[in-house]
């Protein structure tokens, strides 16, 4: 999506393998990736990946989700300057990109819309969807609404109570949600469900998988969909400052609003990627989402990737003070990029992650998602770091209302 | 040790299905899980599935979900599992695995499977690994002489059959449905139709899981397939049994009436 009226092209939608670092045809980035899901699974998710294949060069399509884009989530979102924000940051430049400014509030929004127009290609009436913060649900639901489909999510009992307006949201827009009860009782729990009730009700049932984890082909055309934040924002940077930024920075959880902003950056070598996972307590307190920071190799909910885990393979229970980056595994692409050392991953504490929030608040008037003052607070370090000359372009991936009863209980308010 | 390959020779010889039974290791409790195989192997399974609990279980339903939280709430460990596969083992049935990936790949594929093949075990079955994905636990399965059994589902595509059979050795575990484990009311109609279009890619034995719950279903299944796997009803009892005596009283009850089953092919 370049000048009012002009579409997305295939090439801003999937680059056009001009990054040369597409899966490959099993969907795997190097070791990473794949696909670990029952045999039941695999026509769909064929049948799902060559439907995408047509979809991605095929102008209608393109069409449509631009068009969406631009009328109905509220595309281009803009830049935003934070000086005042800054200041804390070593005096370097911080500018946001406004996914918060989508409609329902976060970037999740661009991969529902693509992912509904696919689910119409599919010839499927009906969208499950699994979520921790609610976000991917509520837009999952809106673009089921918005679309005529039946919608049914999926979110476990711990998220379904620290994000209750959400839920509300959710249903307000004609959604049925199921709170799963198992395990752990948050995001890796409502996808473990999913995937039950996907191979259950596969002939009428897309599952819209809401980040770039899961089995092939689900990273690759997540990642495409979110790939727009990035695309716009290299041309807004180089329109509003001249250059590119020196480094981008997002929040990590499954990993789709990162890899949304850094992969038009991948092949702009000068450009640092910085990923930002929930530190939780702190590692020493073992309670923490540090998949990529302190996790080991191995598959989770069909890819391989990082995964927090124990010695025997058994998945450990990840925390965050953030619904949405409280996952123990992350998209294959990300671990690629860890191990190529083309991103580099930190991890921010819940404490951390709470100061940028309310200072993001204070000096700038922008209530922001608790996902994404995790990336706001490692560019308040990274900024200190990289002096005041630096740019620090951060995606502000999401809104913060959604969070107001945690803010409540954290601050006393 | 009784090989899978023996048990279906014979099974064809008496011109019935052999019967496999399902439990979790660690469940209802390390010892006990031992003893409720022990029992459907006396009371006619020729084949024991020893589950090996994980924490995302995305292929069961609730019913083997709620026996393999309880078998991680025990502190079951892969050690417990072998121990099981030994004591199982030792009653003489053929003592296999089952088990999601990522288990096998962080304890590493050559040590799992001699460590399998050492505890007594015949092989694996191994529900979410997929043939792209299967060559590294072939090699070390091969190499310990153990076999490997994956599945395949109603909606897979002939090539897809093919290329799951061509992995298989032992037996081809066919899933009667699309759907989770857990006993249904009536045995899928798409299975007898998977059974027919696996054989004309295979001379394995295929065998017929997910949804199977009476005598008379197993009687039905095995008209047409070479095993029928019973899970899900075996481990209902036993949640809902009063204590551990009473539960392996109630499956070897099940367990009687499901080999009779399988000796009346219907």
């Amino acid at each position: 999506m370049t000048d009012e009226g002009s579409i997305l092209t295939a090439a801003d939608l999937a680059g056009n393998g001009v990054h040369g670092d597409d899966p490959d045809r099993h969907g795997k980035f190097g070791i990473f990736g794949g696909r670990y899901v029952p045999e039941a699974l695999i026509p769909a998710l064929d049948e799902v990946a060559s439907v995408y294949e047509k979809a991605k060069s095929d102008e209608q399509f393109l069409r449509e989700f631009d068009h969406l884009l631009r009328t109905y989530a509220g595309r281009p979102t803009t830049l935003t300057d934070v000086p005042r924000f800054s200041e804390q940051a070593g005096g370097a430049r911080i500018i946001l990109k406004r996914e918060d400014l989508t409609h329902t509030g976060a970037h999740k929004i661009n991969n529902v819309i693509g992912q509904a127009l696919l689910t119409k290609r599919l010839g499927k009436k009906r969208v499950i969807a699994e979520t921790g913060a609610g976000q991917h649900g509520v837009a999952t639901a809106t673009a089921a609404a918005l679309l005529g489909l039946e919608c049914v999510i999926y979110m476990g009992a711990v998220d379904c109570e620290r994000q209750a307006l959400n839920v509300a949201r959710m249903k307000l827009l004609g959604a049925t949600v199921v709170p799963v009860h198992n395990g752990s009782r948050t995001l890796k729990d409502a996808i473990n469900e999913a995937f039950r009730d996907w191979v259950t009700n596969v002939d009428t049932t897309h599952y819209l998988f809401g980040t770039v984890a899961g089995p092939h082909p689900f990273p690759e055309i997540v990642r495409d969909f979110a790939r727009i934040i990035g695309v716009e924002a290299r041309r807004q940077m180089l329109e509003l400052t001249g250059r590119l930024p020196d480094a981008v920075c997002a929040a990590v959880g499954g990993g789709s609003n990162a890899i949304g902003i850094f992969h038009a950056f991948i092949e702009d070598r000068d450009v640092q990627l910085h990923g930002y996972e929930a530190a939780g307590h702190g590692l020493d307190s073992g309670e923490h989402a540090l998949t990529l920071t302190a996790g080991s190799v191995g598959v989770l909910h069909g890819s391989r990737t990082y995964v927090l885990q124990d010695d025997e393979g058994q998945t450990i229970e990840s925390h965050s003070i953030s619904a949405g980056l409280d996952y123990p595994g992350v998209g294959p692409e990300h671990a690629w990029l860890k191990d190529t050392g083309r991103a580099t991953y930190h991890g921010v504490t819940d404490d951390e992650a709470m100061a940028a929030f309310s200072l993001m608040a204070r000096t700038e008037g922008i209530i922001p998602a608790i996902e994404s003052s995790h990336a706001l607070a490692g560019a308040l370090r990274l900024g200190r770091e990289l002096g005041p000359e630096a740019t620090i372009l951060v995606n502000l991936s999401g809104r913060g209302d959604k969070d107001m009863g945690t803010a409540m209980k954290y601050f006393n308010l | 040790m009784t090989t899978l390959q023996t048990v279906f020779a014979k099974a064809k010889a008496d011109n019935r299905a052999a019967l496999v039974g399902y439990l979790p290791a660690g469940f209802p409790s390390k010892d006990g899980a031992i003893a409720a195989a022990a029992a459907l192997v006396e009371a006619g399974c020729d084949v024991i599935e020893i589950g090996l609990p994980y924490s995302d279980p995305l292929m069961d339903g609730p019913t083997i979900q709620d026996a393999v939280h309880r078998s991680l709430t025990n502190g079951t460990r892969i050690a417990d599992v072998m121990r099981t596969v030994e004591g199982v083992a030792a009653t003489g049935a053929a003592t296999l695995v089952m088990t999601y990936w990522n288990p096998i790949d962080r304890y590493g594929a050559e040590r799992f499977a001699r460590d399998l093949a050492n505890a007594g075990g015949v092989g694996t079955i191994t529900p979410d690994l997929t043939p792209e994905e299967s060559g590294p636990w072939r090699e070390a399965s091969a190499a310990a002489g153990i076999d490997t059994v994956f599945l395949v589902a109603p909606s897979s595509t002939e090539e897809r059959i093919q290329a799951v059979a061509d992995c298989c050795t032992g037996f081809v575990y066919a899933a009667s449905l699309m759907g989770v484990t857990g006993a249904r009311e009536s045995v899928n109609v798409a299975a007898e139709g998977l059974v027919k279009r696996t054989r004309a890619h295979t001379d394995l034995p295929v065998c017929v899981g997910l949804g199977v719950g009476t005598g008379a279903q197993a009687a039905e299944v095995a008209g047409y397939a070479d095993g029928v796997i019973v899970g899900s009803a075996f481990i209902r009892r036993m949640l809902d049994a009063p204590d551990e005596a009473a539960g392996r009283a109630s499956i070897a009850e099940l367990a009687r009436e499901m080999a009779q089953g399988v000796r009346s092919r219907g």
